[in-house]
């Protein structure tokens, strides 16, 4: 839906068919993408990533917020470069602030929970808590971690690629437990408003 | 102080000179010119000054203009001096606009001098030189950005030379190359005593660009710490597709990509 084209069928958004649109066109449209790994620049500061992000010009203030609101403390990182010297779980934080100042109206997270310590990966969930105050339109999460099904309102399940169920968490979760198959990958839909 | 026996000047910081700004603007508009100017700068014991030198050529005619600088520092103990050099051609003849700088920079005991030196477009062929022989507790950081476009060609050479105890350097340079043009980014640092060194290399190519990184270290020291690290290559396709993730068209993410690794 983000960044991949589909092999098949369609992606509709507000009854618009953007299967054929380009990255930059999606994005356009509504659809904002959090990376499972963050990408890393050179130069590119955390302050000018959000003005890029949020497509105007957004004061330090404003900047400083978005970044409070998913645990950064602000005047530490808003000047720093998006570069190796951060360390993977505060990427990805800034991955979600970028992503959080886009006010998209369906925000898709691939595997958030990826390659991040236990230690982040618990205010990530508080994170995401936060993040559903904050965006407005549809959360996607796409992950293998059965903590952070918990904040899902709905589940759908994918296995081989195929939608095995869909429905609330107790529902899904009872369904895997039951089969605890292999190679099988969850779909968590969290959404608000 | 204008020299007596050759074109260009002596300048002197008196000791304990603090927060002075010199301005050495050179300006050639003069088609077929080849100029060469020797600039020396002598500063003081414990002075801190920032020095800015600006080259600009515009050529508008067929004859090649030449400008080469070569600019001395000499500073005594506990100086500390921040050099900011800027290159800029521009005109519309086929003369060539050509700059050659070189630095030399002499750091005694405790001294330290930092460097900028910034080429972006305009200058079709450069060779720049920078030399430093450092003695005991001294750093020399180098930062260089350079952009190249057509056929342009730019040469940079680093000489260092640690010499004495606690003696340090960094040398950064960060590069564009586009189209058909060439970069060759020679160091050559040397470590005669307890000392570090650091140089890094980092080109972004495109186009038919060709960049040339040939790195030397030498430790003549067991003490001495040094380290090179060189990467070329063009944009990261992730990158690009990250900013288009947040909307911006591929050409624009190219911008912003290199504006943000020149800044």
């Amino acid at each position: 839906m983000g960044i991949e084209k589909q092999d098949s069928g369609q992606v509709i958004l507000d009854g618009k068919d953007i299967s054929k649109k380009s990255i930059d066109k999606r994005a356009k449209a509504g659809i904002g993408f959090a990376f499972q790994q963050p990408v890393k620049f050179k130069g590119i500061t955390v302050y000018d990533l959000l003005k890029l992000s949020a497509e105007k010009e957004i004061k330090r203030i404003e900047a400083c917020d978005i970044l409070s609101r998913v645990g950064l403390c602000a005047r530490d990182y808003v000047d720093r470069e998006v570069n190796s010297s951060l360390s993977g779980g505060e990427l990805k934080r800034i991955e979600i602030a970028t992503v959080a100042v886009r006010n998209s109206k369906v925000t898709i997270f691939d595997e958030p929970e990826a390659g991040i310590d236990l230690w982040s990966f618990n205010n990530l969930i508080q994170v995401f808590e936060e993040m559903r105050k904050v965006i407005k339109g549809t959360i996607i999460i796409i992950s293998h971690q059965e903590r952070i099904l918990n904040i899902a309102d709905e589940i759908i399940l994918l296995n081989s690629g195929k939608i095995e169920k869909i429905g609330s968490k107790e529902e899904v979760m009872s369904d895997i437990l039951k089969t605890e198959r292999a190679g099988c990958c969850k779909i968590g839909g969290a959404t608000n408003g | 102080m204008t020299k007596e026996d050759k074109s260009g000047i002596d300048i002197f910081v008196k000791e304990n000179t603090k927060f002075e700004f010199v301005h050495i603007p050179v300006i050639i508009t003069e088609s077929g010119l080849k100029d060469v100017v020797y600039n020396d700068f002598y500063i003081g014991k414990n002075a801190d000054v920032v020095i800015i030198a600006g080259c600009g050529i515009h050529n508008d005619h067929h004859k090649d203009s030449q400008h080469d600088g070569i600019h001395r520092f000499f500073l005594e103990e506990g100086a500390k001096v921040r050099y900011i050099e800027k290159h800029y051609g521009e005109g519309k003849g086929t003369g060539k606009r050509v700059l050659n700088p070189v630095t030399e920079v002499h750091l005694k005991s405790g001294s330290l001098l930092e460097m900028e030196s910034v080429q972006i477009k305009g200058v079709d062929s450069t060779i720049r030189v920078t030399k430093g022989i450092l003695e005991d507790n001294t750093n020399l950081v180098v930062s260089e950005k350079i952009m190249t476009h057509g056929t342009q060609t730019a040469k940079t050479e680093f000489e260092v030379e640690l010499n004495g105890e606690n003696a340090s350097t960094h040398v950064t340079s960060r590069s564009v190359a586009v189209d058909k043009s060439v970069q060759e980014f020679k160091s050559n640092v040397v470590g005669n005593s307890k000392c570090f060194g650091h140089v890094e290399c980092d080109a972004i190519i495109k186009d038919k660009a060709k960049v040339i990184a040939i790195p030397k270290i030498i430790a003549n020291n067991v003490e001495a710490n040094l380290v090179h690290e060189a990467a070329i290559g063009k944009i990261a396709g992730e990158q690009l597709t990250k900013l288009m993730t947040l909307g911006l068209s591929e050409k624009e993410a190219e911008e912003q990509i290199i504006q943000g690794f020149l800044k």
